[in-house]
């Protein structure tokens, strides 16, 4: 069976290390995916908060930002190829219409494999 | 996962914490100095506290709460040895202790932060004496690493700062809660400021200087902004800009350090993650229709950053993106680029035609003799080709330029060579 760990810190302070910081943090925790390697499926790393959008399902309302409720409980995600955020935002149109109520964030992420090859490399290649 | 106590989670969290609580204590002393002062001894119990009992949950609440009464504390033992009478060194207000925790709500926390950056931008003040003052602030780079990236002693770069603070503390500083119209209009004057700290590190020759870290700075603020004005265009706009243009650094300077044109770079030396959050924060700022300049010239890097190679790049969206830009913020300059993407689609002669009338203006200007020879060159008109270059040269503003410009006029004067 498949889990998912989310992963939350505050991002004043993530998106204060300088470039050197972070490629360290990011090492430190590469060689922890190396170790699990055979049990990890892709990597996901979000964009800042200042990247996503949200949309509000209930009437249909595009929004700057992330999804700030905190009444409702995330429940899934998908990953989806796309060029746009307008691609983005129509698939969580279509999702919208087939399970109305809540909001769908949309946020780029980057994702990679353990051995270092990108579910989207390979979808684009 | 780290513990709490590690150092260099403390120090992180303190430069994160930095903006906000200076801000908030600049409100509330109404004196830079003071909040700084505040702050800083803040910063120093915090590291005597926090490696023992762990970091506080609300870290910035902390600081800001630990240093407001550090400095009151320091101003009532000044104002007993003075003997002013206390409370009114400490604020003009009369409620001068209320709930810190009702001051610092968050539409207070934003324009807190607005107002810090806001008073950097005092337009008397030169623009590196703006970044210096940002950096020093709102940044909290030691004067140090200030005076190392602008190449001046210690002591001269600590005096200037100390000559823009005197000269911000004489200007009006409004602490009211600004009203719509003059928060664009601080968010104007801000977006220019973080920009001229972008640029201030993105034309360093050297990529490993100083001044590299500055564009990081600039990316940092810029972000830390619209996490709080999230329905900005204009702040996406140039948020996206920055970031698709330093996502190219690893591939702009050669082993010599010599500039590499954007069409001769190793694209897959580009930052491929910078690239896509800007991607997709110039889609969002796309989506309120309100075009300005950030998020033009933005679209523009973005249609480069598109392009897997120099071929593929869509240069007639190129030209109409510079056409809305002429519109919407017209120069001399934004009509030379133009040009560039005219010479790819319609070819040298009218690339040349369109610059004609930018000699008089952009005579002064490295670009405009280097871009008009490079198409007298394409024309095969040497001579005059080599004037132009000559011309650009005597205009370098760095080394790196210059010889950049010398390679074209020694392939010249050898195809002259040859032929003769």
């Amino acid at each position: 069976m498949l889990y998912t760990l989310l992963c939350y810190h505050d991002e004043a302070v993530t998106t204060a290390w300088s470039e050197d910081e972070d490629a360290a943090v990011m090492e430190k925790l590469e060689t922890v995916h190396q170790r699990w390697a055979d049990r990890l499926r892709p990597v996901v790393r979000l964009m800042p908060t200042s990247a996503a959008t949200t949309l509000r399902k209930s009437d249909d309302v595009v929004l700057d930002g992330p999804f700030a409720e905190t009444k409702e409980q995330l429940l899934g995600f998908y990953l989806l190829e796309a060029d746009t955020l307008e691609t983005a935002l129509a698939f969580a149109r279509d999702l919208a219409q087939a399970n109305p109520g809540g909001a769908y964030e949309v946020r780029p992420v980057m994702a990679y494999y353990p051995d270092r090859t990108a579910p989207d490399d390979a979808a684009a290649g | 996962m780290p513990p709490p106590a590690d150092p260099a989670w403390i120090e992180a969290r303190l430069v994160a914490a930095r903006p906000r609580a200076v801000a908030a204590l600049l409100r509330y002393f109404r004196d830079l100095d003071l909040a700084e002062e505040a702050f800083q001894e803040a910063c120093l119990r915090a590291l005597r506290a926090w490696p023992e009992k762990g970091p506080p949950r609300d870290a910035e609440g902390w600081l800001i709460m630990v240093g407001r009464n550090a400095a009151l504390d320091q101003v009532r033992r000044r104002a007993k040895l003075t003997g002013l009478p206390d409370e009114a060194a400490i604020s003009d207000r009369e409620d001068v202790e209320p709930a810190l925790a009702e001051r610092l709500d968050a539409a207070d926390y934003r324009d807190d932060i607005l107002r810090l950056l806001f008073i950097c931008c005092h337009p008397e003040l030169p623009a590196t004496q703006q970044i210096a003052l940002a950096l020093r602030i709102v940044s909290g780079l030691s004067v140090r690493q200030i005076a190392r990236a602008f190449l001046v002693g210690e002591r001269a770069m600590e005096q200037r700062i100390t000559r823009a603070k005197a000269r911000i503390a004489k200007a009006d500083v409004p602490f009211e809660t600004p009203g719509a119209p003059e928060r664009a209009a601080r968010l104007a004057a801000v977006k220019t400021m973080i920009y001229l700290v972008f640029n201030e590190g993105y034309t360093d020759a050297d990529p490993a200087g100083e001044r590299a870290a500055f564009c990081a700075e600039a990316i940092r603020l810029a972000r830390l902004l619209l996490r709080m004005f999230p329905g900005e265009p204009e702040l996406m706009g140039l948020l996206a800009l920055m970031l698709l243009q330093h996502s190219r650094q690893a591939a702009r300077f050669d082993g010599d350090g010599l500039p590499v044109l954007l069409e001769d770079q190793d694209r897959t030396l580009w930052n491929r993650a910078a690239i896509d959050e800007a991607l997709a924060l110039v889609d969002k700022a796309m989506r309120h229709r309100q075009p300005g300049r950030y998020q033009i010239q933005a679209a523009i890097a973005a249609v480069h950053a598109r392009a897997a190679r120099p071929e593929d790049t869509d240069w007639a969206g190129i030209d109409r993106l510079y056409a809305a830009l002429e519109d919407h913020a017209p120069s001399p300059v934004v009509t030379l680029n133009r040009a560039v993407a005219v010479s790819k689609l319609h070819g040298p002669r009218a690339a040349l035609d369109m610059i004609a009338p930018l000699a008089e203006p952009l005579d002064g200007y490295f670009y405009f003799h280097g871009l008009r020879g490079a198409l007298l060159d394409r024309l095969d008109r040497a001579d005059e080709a080599r004037e132009a270059f000559g011309r650009a040269i005597a205009l370098a503003g760095t080394a790196a330029e210059a010889a950049h410009i010398r390679q074209h006029l020694d392939r010249l004067s050898a195809e002259n060579g040859a032929a003769s």
